[in-house]
């Protein structure tokens, strides 16, 4: 572990003086120095934001404060038991989650499945796939959703064309986004692992091409099958990468918000089409009751923390050593 | 398929292994080899025309006359095509919003990086009190969702005075990107080796010295990538600049504009199209030249303690 190699003072220069030599002080806050500007920044753009939602979670934001400038009421946990009773919020909260475990868990499968095809191809249909999910991955969400919109289009859109020249299928006019919920977050669903599943694979392939061929190469001498030598020699390596970029897509899929906000442009506005992020919106900006709103984002950070205890606990325990 | 079974076929498709006169290995590739790596490689080829398919799709639509998009026939190649739809998207609503886009952007890169680049040594190099705090709010930050906090990010603005300000978005770009940066930034100072500097220090370099001397150089290519990691960030961000820049947009909120514009008609799709290339163009050549030192620098970011 790289983390545990800060230069130690050597143990000599103290042993004469007597009081703390100036040099070492330096030292010792010298760390304090350098995450400083992080620090400062942290605190202004994410520390502020984080302390006003949580303190506006508990005031009650009225027709008077909305309009006469009034302070808000301090109503200790009512906002929160208000969402706890809201059945539209729990709809909304099941289904964010279940969404989110979906789509990242598709991504990640898909994702390391395409880095694990890119180490058996030839090099040319390997870089044309790399071409191909580069285009992707830095596609901006935007450009990226108002094309799908116009594939998915109804009336000329080239998925429904494409599907109706299969025999027997008959896609004109087929309203993908508008017709139920669950075909409007399929849809979401795929534009997001299109767009997440580039940076999966290149993270896939990048811890690949870490294993040992060598190892690879003797163990399959000595009889190890396909799934033993993934199960014991590539999965090792590849753990750790699986678990971060598993968490990020888990995190990213939980908040996602430009995309649904973007669809629900092109079609149904109703809540039965909302997510945690587009819901909170709705509440917290547009309906302007600031209170609900900070509770569902504090009851959302709860959901995150919770998503990735064991990770940040692991983490805590590696730092530590 | 019985495990027998599977390992027989991987040994006929992955070959057997000769040992040659000097004792290295070379394997021996035999026919079914070839025909499962051709297999595989065709395969690969029809997943990459499928994933780039949205991109083409989108130049494609942009150089075809409002009356072709208007067929209910698609026209796969832009034949006969025309940048007359390009022609009309260069406004210049256009141009201010890309001065937007452009000061935001490298004012919040150029801080981001310095004060990551900073953070990154601190946590790499230093054991000190509140380190592993420091980490862990650094990786639970990136977990804040961002829906939630933009209401506070807007009052803070507003009291600020620096709503639909060039300063005010930086501010809120640099806290979120930064964690991030200070993340990738760690892989790469962890992958330079602190003997290297120690040694520096025997040859009579200060710390500083040895530091400037040996180790920033070879962090060179870290930088770059957390760059332009920070660079794609901000430049494509939509959601705050929806929220903080009433009147002064960026790039993506221009664009958004112009679907939202062309929803009250009918929506001209080509100078949409046209428009979402201008924007995803330049991103993705930049993106592809510089992509493979921020995979491996987020790859190291894990991997790396």
């Amino acid at each position: 572990m790289t983390t545990t190699d800060a230069p130690v003072s050597p143990p000599g220069r103290t042993g004469r003086s007597t009081g703390a030599d100036p040099s070492v002080r330096r030292r010792a806050l010298a760390p304090y120095f350098l995450i400083l500007g992080a620090v400062l920044v942290l605190l202004l753009g994410m520390g502020y934001p984080v302390v006003w939602q949580i303190v506006t979670s508990f005031q009650k934001y009225g027709a008077m404060q909305q309009l006469g400038g009034k302070a808000p009421d301090f109503v200790g946990f009512d906002n929160y038991i208000a969402i706890a009773q809201d059945g539209t919020f729990w709809a909304v909260t099941f289904r964010s989650v279940l969404f989110c475990l979906v789509t990242a868990f598709v991504t990640i499968v898909v994702g390391v499945l395409l880095a694990l095809l890119m180490t058996k191809i030839h090099a040319a249909a390997r870089f044309t796939l790399q071409i191909a999910l580069l285009l992707a991955w830095a596609m901006p969400v935007i450009a990226a959703m108002t094309v799908f919109i116009w594939l998915f289009n109804r009336q000329r859109g080239v998925i429904n064309y494409l599907l109706s020249m299969i025999p027997g299928v008959d896609m004109k006019g087929f309203n993908w986004i508008g017709t139920t919920p669950l075909l409007f977050f399929i849809v979401a669903s795929i534009i997001i692992i299109w767009m997440s599943v580039p940076f999966v694979a290149f993270s896939a392939y990048a811890g690949l091409t870490q294993v040992s061929g060598e190892v690879l190469e003797a163990s399959q001498l000595d009889g190890a099958s396909a799934v033993q030598r993934f199960r014991f020699i590539v999965f090792p390596v590849l753990k750790p990468v699986i678990a971060i970029v598993l968490l990020l897509n888990l995190i990213w899929d939980l908040r996602v918000f430009a995309q649904i906000t973007l669809l629900q442009d092109a079609g149904p506005k109703s809540t039965d089409y909302d997510l945690l992020g587009t819901y909170i919106y709705k509440t917290g900006v547009a309906g302007l009751d600031f209170g609900a709103g900070a509770a569902m984002s504090i009851f959302v950070l709860a959901l995150t923390i919770a998503l990735s205890w064991f990770y940040v606990r692991s983490l805590i325990k590696e730092e530590g050593k | 398929m019985t495990v027998t079974a599977t390992r027989t076929a991987v040994e006929k498709s992955a070959g057997r292994v000769a040992v040659s006169a000097d004792g290295s290995r070379i394997p021996v590739r035999r026919r079914k080899l070839r025909l499962g790596t051709w297999l595989l490689s065709i395969l690969a080829l029809v997943i990459a025309v499928i994933w780039a398919f949205p991109v083409y799709w989108m130049v494609n639509s942009s150089m075809l006359s409002t009356a072709t998009l208007e067929s209910f026939t698609p026209t796969f190649f832009p034949v006969g095509g025309s940048f007359s739809n390009f022609e009309r998207v260069l406004t210049p609503s256009f141009f201010s919003a890309l001065a937007v886009s452009v000061g935001v952007t490298l004012l919040s890169v150029a801080v981001c990086l310095t004060f990551a680049f900073l953070a990154s040594i601190a946590i790499s190099r230093f054991k000190f009190r509140g380190r592993v705090s420091f980490i862990v709010t650094i990786l639970l930050i990136q977990m804040l969702p961002a829906e939630g906090l933009f209401i506070a990010q807007y009052k803070m603005m507003a009291s600020f005075g620096l709503l639909s300000n060039v300063l005010g978005l930086s501010i809120l770009y640099v806290a979120a990107v930064v964690p991030f940066t200070i993340w990738m930034l760690r892989g790469f100072v962890a992958g330079v080796p602190a003997e290297l500097e120690e040694a520096g220090m025997i040859d009579g370099l200060s710390r500083t010295q040895a530091f400037v001397r040996i180790t920033l150089p070879l962090l060179a290519p870290g930088l770059v990538a957390s760059g332009v990691f920070a660079f794609l960030q901000c430049w494509n961000e939509f959601t705050v600049a929806l929220v903080i820049m009433e009147n002064n947009r960026t790039l993506p909120l221009w664009l958004r504009g112009f679907v939202q514009q062309s929803a009250t008609q009918a929506i001209d799709w080509g100078q949409v199209m046209a428009a979402s290339t201008i924007v995803a163009i330049p991103v993705i050549i930049f993106f592809v030249i510089v992509q493979g030192r921020m995979t491996s620098g987020l790859v190291a970011g894990a991997v790396k303690g």
